[in-house]
């Protein structure tokens, strides 16, 4: 009897173990895959609703994921010795692509964002989520830190440059991500309080002289924030119809499929940058509180991770990648809810299209490369 | 000496976790916004964002309630319904309205010279609600429209109850015309009890019951999506949408006998002229007719600027209801009426011979009232004068009664007055006196009542005017012998979902007891002895007819009215003069005389005398009404599948014999 429990229980170590193994063959962090995992199922569910129960629009979902997870897994692999080597290499040959995108890019509903390779279309600025905090960590990984003056103007053109040449594209929300991505690295690495104040203050500034050079439609977007009223069936109309799918949805929802501003197509954009507002029609507060919960899970686990990892490049890049993870899913759920401004930024791992689950994905695959290979980086 | 870089893990592992952990703490705060922004939204808020989550999908679409029909007193359908497609236009989603009609107009749907008025209705209606703008499309433009729809937003063809008036014109003077409801209706209806409905009763039987035919609308909240298309989606979204059925509108039944309004408007086709035909006991109306007529369904499809133009512009006026608006002088129809009131008055002996030569002169003045033809009557008594229509006999008869009489004697008769008939647009005519002429002339010297002004009333000229339907009312009093009835078209109404049926009293208005029956045996014996004497001036028209007809003849002189209006005394040779100024005839009979059932006025516009152009007409339609298929009187005539039943039993003068062909023989013996 003794025996026997005692086999059970090895049993049950062993299997444990031997899942663990596995993961730890994968270079994959238990937790933090099945946290991404979940959210991901619960955004196909809300996706077939969202959709329309369009089959055609989950299979391809599903597909970007199985794509996401290879380069997730591949990505996990490689060493953070070899990343931090490539990082400026792969920040050249983003900076090259943006530049060709300006001159031979593919102009989709009035922004010039991608390139073509025969059937293939890439956005080199999703490129550029990842290239840049890695260029920047591997900037600092040389340096002592907090940061100085030198060091904090060229991080500033590191940053500045693509992210001026994606907002010529143009691509508010990607360009104000990267800048996020970069920044974050520079806070992360002990960047001084008071430099922090003055940044923001030059960032109001800027963005007030900004507004007179921006493009229509984005000076719009802003004002329509300040407003929402002003012009309710024009610009308005994307933040009204969502806060009333969320509002309506109530603490318990309309349910699954019952959604009547998702479903009778009141919600714009909503099975991309609005699907937030799809959960919240359907699956009322308790629904977004569990996604929320997921996100909170999936990013606290991260920055868990990332303090654990041994080198100042791994530390800042996984940092910065956590943080900016936590950036998508605010500014969009911000956007949704009203409380930041309509920039185009999808619910990471929810929302449907472009290839941004794809960058997300890759970018827990280097982090969770950067915690892995912890021990195995002597020097 | 550069400085040393010296790399020192430990502080840089705690720089971070300091940062990392100042980022959780800002993380969770603005997750704590986001989540208060959340619990305001879903929380707080609910309520509201529910209802205009509920206002977003769900619209509210009228389902217009069935007009009732109308039908004559056999239930023949005179007014129906017909399914059609429109055009509607629900002017909240129409994102360029003038454009959207431009391009209509380009399609041939509607009319360039309609687009103003169109737009003003369309402006005046609730912008929520579906306005119709073209009524009963046919299959051609229903495919025509349905190909470039999209392109057309807010703009859609339904299928709607469309009026349709079987027979044509056919009674369009009674009954009316449904019109699309523009400005002026809305500022009479309750905007909201016409959502969905396109049309509203403009004239006749159709406006004065409107409310009862309309009935009461109803609604369905139906699903919508963002583009405001219906959706069909059973299940959650549809569980809570409401519907109202509507009430549908009553059928009204009219008194109109359509065998004898067939007659009437056949004999008149071609002239201007009006009948109206009342039966004296209950004043329900058997047959009422203006000539020219027109097609109603013009109207009910929603009539163009082009085809509204074409009928305002006719000389003959075919939208002037003369039946109850035409203001003529009565000319000699008004003779019984004077007799009467002379007799009760005791101002003639109806007995004694009255020399009348061929025109008559007041004491003290050189001017003549000539006799019509200017004839010589010999010496008559009334009865004769009534019979051979002496005009100088009832020239000296008015100047005896004097103004003041005769000004009490007309009203008695319903002259100068409404007389109440049940459809709107009626003239009062008038009926002079000294107040009167003292009141509406300008010029003094007009105001004073000369006593030539009276000499020509007793010829029924001059300030008189009367329209056919109180000539006819008139006549009906002669018929019962004083029981004035106020003349009506409605007698019932049906719910058509019961079909129980309400049945309305007739109006008693007026019962001249002081005629004694003395006086009306020798003036409804004088009036049967106008188409039953040889001498009578009806005689030939109404020769072997198988009941005694009372009857009187009229000829209204055409006359010029001079800048003050008044009626100046030019007289125009009929066969010399152009038609237009040729005088009109009248012709007034009720039959059988001693217990009448129908009372009928004739007016022939321009037609010249009386007996010639208006009493045959008036024949032809006792005819219809009162006699079989075998030639013979109806026992019951008139009694129609939807006749009321019968509460007020004829009284019959006691003084006249029951059965028709002695009264006949009897009067034509006694003529001289």
């Amino acid at each position: 009897m003794i025996y026997e429990e005692i086999s059970s229980e090895s049993r049950t170590r062993r299997t444990l173990t031997g899942a663990a193994r596995v993961l730890l063959a994968l270079k994959m962090d238990g937790p933090l895959v099945t946290g991404l995992a979940l959210t991901a199922a619960y955004g196909l569910v809300v996706l077939y609703s969202a959709s329309t129960e369009n089959l055609d629009i989950e299979v391809r979902t599903l597909m970007r994921l199985v794509l996401g997870t290879a380069v997730m897994l591949a990505l996990a692999r490689v060493s953070p010795n070899f990343l931090r080597r490539v990082s400026p290499w792969l920040y050249l040959i983003g900076i090259g692509l943006l530049l060709a995108v300006t001159v031979v890019g593919h102009v989709h509903l009035g922004a010039k964002r991608w390139l073509s390779f025969g059937p293939v279309r890439f956005e080199p600025s999703e490129l550029m989520k990842l290239a840049v905090p890695m260029m920047c960590a591997w900037y600092l990984h040389e340096r002592p830190l907090p940061p100085k003056w030198p060091t904090l103007l060229t991080l500033g053109a590191i940053i500045l440059v693509p992210v001026g040449l994606v907002a010529k594209e143009p691509d508010l929300g990607t360009s104000a991500l990267i800048a996020a991505a970069g920044a974050l690295v520079v806070f992360l690495a002990g960047l001084r309080v008071r430099v922090i104040i003055s940044l923001l203050l030059i960032g109001v500034l800027g963005a007030f002289f900004g507004l007179r050079y921006m493009h229509g439609y984005q000076r719009e977007r802003l004002l329509t924030f300040l407003n929402p009223q002003a012009d309710p069936l024009g610009a308005g109309y994307h933040i009204i119809q969502s806060q009333i799918a969320i509002g309506s949805g109530g603490v318990f929802g309309k349910g699954w499929m019952n959604g009547s501003q998702a479903q009778l197509d009141f919600l714009p954009e909503r099975t991309t940058d609005f699907i937030f507002a799809v959960i919240g029609e359907e699956f009322g507060l308790l629904g977004l509180a569990a996604l929320l919960l997921l996100y909170a899970f999936i990013i606290g686990r991260s920055l868990y991770l990332s303090m654990q990892t041994p080198d100042t490049f791994s530390r800042l890049l996984a940092g910065s990648l956590t943080l900016t993870f936590f950036v998508y899913v605010f500014i969009n759920a911000g956007m949704v809810t009203g409380l930041l401004p309509v920039v185009g930024v999808p619910l990471p791992l929810v929302s449907y299209g472009g290839s941004s689950v794809v960058t997300v994905l890759a970018g827990f695959g280097i982090l969770m490369s950067l915690h892995a290979h912890r021990k195995l980086m002597g020097s | 000496m550069s400085p040393v870089r010296i790399k020192d893990n430990w502080r840089e592992q705690r720089i971070f976790d300091r940062r990392a952990i100042f980022a959780g703490a800002v993380m969770g705060l603005l997750a704590l916004a986001l989540f208060g922004r959340l619990y305001l939204l879903q929380v707080d808020r609910h309520e509201y964002y529910s209802t205009l989550s509920q206002e977003n999908r769900v619209r509210t679409e009228p389902i217009p309630a069935a007009r009732g029909l109308i039908m004559d007193r056999s239930g023949e359908v005179i007014a129906s319904n017909q399914p059609t497609f429109q055009l509607e236009l629900v002017p909240d989603e129409v994102p360029d309205l003038k454009g959207s009609l431009r391009r209509l107009v380009k399609l041939g749907l509607l009319q360039a010279e309609d687009i103003p008025e169109l737009i003003r209705t369309i402006k005046s209606r609730r912008s929520f609600d579906s306005v119709p703008i073209r009524l009963h499309l046919s299959d051609e433009e229903v495919a025509r429209f349905a190909v470039r729809r999209y392109e057309f937003p807010g703009i859609d063809i339904k299928p709607r109850q469309a009026r349709w008036y079987p027979h044509g014109s056919l009674a369009v003077a009674a009954v009316g015309y449904v019109g699309t409801i523009n400005e002026h209706d809305l500022k009479h209806i309750n905007a909201a009890a016409y959502a969905g409905t396109a049309v509203i009763g403009k004239t006749g039987v159709e406006a004065t019951y409107e409310k009862e035919l309309h009935g009461v609308n109803g609604y369905r909240q139906i699903l919508v999506d963002a583009q405001g298309r219906p959706v069909r989606r059973p299940g959650v979204f549809a569980k809570d949408l409401e519907i109202k059925a509507p009430v549908p509108g009553d059928d009204v039944i009219l008194s109109l006998d359509l065998k004898v309004q067939r007659v009437a408007e056949q004999l008149l086709a071609g002239r201007p002229g009006a009948v109206v035909a009342i039966d004296p006991w209950n004043g329900n109306v058997i047959a009422l007719a203006s000539s020219p007529t027109f097609d109603p369904n013009l109207f009910a499809r929603g009539i163009s600027e082009q085809q509204y133009r074409a009928l305002m512009d006719d000389p003959q006026r075919p939208l002037f209801n003369r039946a109850l608006r035409a203001q003529l002088p009565s000319g000699s129809a008004i003779k019984p009426a004077l007799a009467l009131g002379a007799l009760t008055d005791g101002v003639i002996n109806p007995q004694l011979p009255v020399y009348s030569p061929w025109a008559y002169h007041l004491p003290g003045s050189r001017h003549l009232y000539h006799n019509a033809m200017h004839e010589n009557c010999g010496s008559v008594d009334l009865s004769q004068a009534i019979i051979v229509s002496c005009d100088v006999y009832f020239y000296r008869l008015a100047h005896e009664m004097g103004i003041d009489r005769i000004g009490a004697w007309l009203p008695n008769f319903g002259f100068g007055r409404p007389t109440g008939i049940d459809i709107p647009g009626e003239q009062q005519g008038l009926s002079p006196s000294r107040a009167w002429k003292a009141s509406h002339f300008r010029n003094p010297a007009d105001r004073v009542w000369f006593p030539g002004d009276t000499v020509i009333l007793g010829i029924g000229q001059g300030y008189f005017l009367v329209t056919p339907l109180q000539l006819a009312h008139y006549t009906s009093i002669l018929a019962t012998r004083g029981l004035s009835f106020a003349p009506r078209l409605v007698t019932g109404l049906r719910d058509p979902r019961t079909g129980k049926i309400h049945w309305k009293r007739p109006i008693l208005d007026g019962d001249l007891t002081m005629i004694s029956p003395a006086s009306w045996k020798i003036v409804v014996n004088a009036m049967v002895g106008v188409t039953a004497n040889p001498r009578g001036t009806a005689y030939w028209q109404m020769r072997g007819s198988p009941y005694a007809i009372a009857g009187k003849t009229g000829t209204a002189q055409v006359v010029a009215e001079d800048a003050s209006g008044a009626a100046s005394e030019r007289e125009y040779k009929k066969d010399k003069t152009l038609e237009r100024l040729r005088d009109d005839a009248w012709f007034i009979a009720f039959a059988p005389a001693e217990a009448p059932r129908i009372a009928v006025a004739v007016l022939v516009e321009h037609a010249g005398w009386g007996d010639v152009a208006a009493a045959p007409i008036a024949r032809k339609i006792m005819d219809a009404y009162l006699l079989g298929p075998n030639g013979k009187l109806l026992p019951h005539p008139g009694r129609g599948r939807l006749s009321e039943p019968s509460g007020i039993k004829p009284r019959v003068d006691p003084g006249i014999p029951a059965t028709p062909t002695p009264l006949q023989q009897q009067v034509a013996e006694a003529s001289p």
